[in-house]
Order: structure tokens, then C-alpha cells, then sequence
């Protein structure tokens, strides 16, 4: 199972489609990394809006990621964070740092075209 | 106690297999869509340090009837190294595997109740209940 990220312009769109082992998410971790290099992208756009839980290691990996690709000149912006999950991630003490957030998609897109 | 399962960890995939499970318990008892995240969250973190520290063990999900209201009780059980301080296991950002350190206090806050009974080089069993409203 492998999680399929597609380019649109100077963006990669990764939508989360199923739920994932830590290491599915290490490993999406590792090509979304390498598929930055690749693409030279600017921003990252990840949809969540499937998945309903986060715990602590998902949360470490998601802000990880952000902060790698942060690190390489990319932007992230999260997608479609279910109620129930924002709960329990701020219950759990986790915080989102590195991240942009919006409801759906189609704001992400928005917002990544305004960050260009 | 009227209903129960057993879910043995014993490869990554159980974390999943467990927090699944619990979920679909906790909806057919009538939780609420944030409590069942929060059950199922809990589950993956209880499931997840069993995998990390003692590589095998259990989890027991079981149904409570107690004073005419329902709840879920979840049982973390291993015979791993056991947690040598549980005080210092149960600060926030304190972990032994470069981890988050927060699997455990977490745990507590998304839960009504939290038991933890460990002995070093006997085990750790963790006990776990989320009430219906």
C-alpha cells in the first residue's frame, strides 16, 4: 500500500486514502521527501479528511514531515482534520507546528496558490 | 460484563487491527463520534507501547455494566521489562524510546480512568475506562 502523490503545478497533493501502519507513514514520509526533490515543489498539500485517528506517533510524523520539507523550501498545508481528531490530538499534548490548516482541499489549493 | 475480545499484538499491524476494533465496539455501544476517536487513539497508544517495549501482549476490550450505566474497559497486558518508574512514565515529553513521551499521559486524559500496575522484569498491565454519558 503505497500513497499516491500527485503534482500540480509547483505543488504536490498527497491524499491520505486508508489507514496507515507507523511504517506506511515513514515511508510516505521518505517519498514525499524524495518526490519534493524531484519536483522541485514549493508546497505540500495533505489531505487527512479520511483518517480519524491521530495518535502520537502520526502526529510526530506529520509535524516531522512538515519541518523536512520545510527545510527543503516547501510549504505544508493540512487538509480535512476531522473534529473528533482535534480533539484528541490536543487532549494528547501533541502540537501542529510547521503547519498550515484548512478545511478542504480546495481552500489548500487557495492558500498555496497565495503563498507563491 | 457482558461482552469481551482479545487482541493479541505481536506486529505493527495489530496497533491498527486493536484501535479498529475498539473503535467499532465503542460505536455500537452508542459513543459519541470524539469519544470513539478518543477510545480508539488510546487504544493505538496502549497497543503501540506494548509493541515498542515488550514486542508481544494483549489487548482486552470488555463491555462494563455497572449502576445502570455502560461503559468500555480496555486491558494492556504484557510480560515485557516493565516501567520502572511510572511516575516519571506518566510526565509529559518523558520517554525511554525517543519517542514524544506523550503515549501515556495522553492516554490518561483522553480516558475517564487509568490504572497502571507494573513490576520490573514481570510486566506492565495497563487498565483503561471510558464511561457512556
Amino acid at each position: 500500500m503505497t500513497v499516491p502523490i500527485i503534482k500540480l503545478g509547483d505543488n504536490l497533493i498527497i491524499t491520505i486514502q486508508t489507514e496507515m501502519t507507523d511504517d506506511m507513514a515513514v515511508e510516505a514520509q521518505n517519498k514525499i521527501l524524495s518526490r519534493i526533490r524531484e519536483t522541485e515543489a514549493r508546497g505540500l498539500l495533505i489531505d487527512l479528511s479520511v483518517i480519524d485517528v491521530i495518535d502520537s506517533f502520526m502526529g510526530r510524523v506529520l509535524n516531522d514531515t512538515a519541518m523536512m520539507a520545510r527545510l527543503m523550501g516547501a510549504q505544508t498545508v493540512v487538509a480535512g482534520i476531522q473534529p473528533g481528531v482535534a480533539v484528541t490530538f490536543m487532549e494528547l499534548g501533541l502540537k501542529m507546528k510547521n503547519v498550515y490548516t484548512v478545511l478542504d482541499i480546495e481552500q489548500g489549493l487557495e492558500l498555496l496558490k497565495s503563498l507563491e | 460484563m457482558v461482552n469481551s475480545i482479545t487482541i493479541e499484538i505481536s506486529e505493527e499491524g495489530d496497533i491498527v487491527v486493536a484501535r479498529q476494533k475498539g473503535r467499532s465496539i465503542a460505536k455500537n455501544l452508542g459513543f459519541s463520534v470524539v469519544d470513539q476517536c478518543r477510545i480508539a487513539t488510546g487504544i493505538s497508544e496502549l497497543a503501540r507501547n506494548i509493541f515498542l517495549y515488550a514486542s508481544t501482549g494483549l489487548i482486552m476490550i470488555l463491555t462494563l455494566i455497572e449502576n445502570n450505566r455502560m461503559g468500555l474497559e480496555i486491558i494492556a497486558k504484557d510480560m515485557g521489562p516493565g516501567i520502572p518508574d511510572i511516575k516519571l512514565a506518566m510526565l509529559d515529553g518523558y520517554s525511554t524510546s525517543n519517542g514524544l513521551g506523550m503515549g501515556l499521559p495522553g492516554t490518561k486524559r483522553l480516558m475517564d480512568e487509568f490504572e497502571i500496575i507494573s513490576e520490573t522484569g514481570a510486566g506492565t498491565e495497563i487498565i483503561v475506562r471510558k464511561w457512556l454519558n
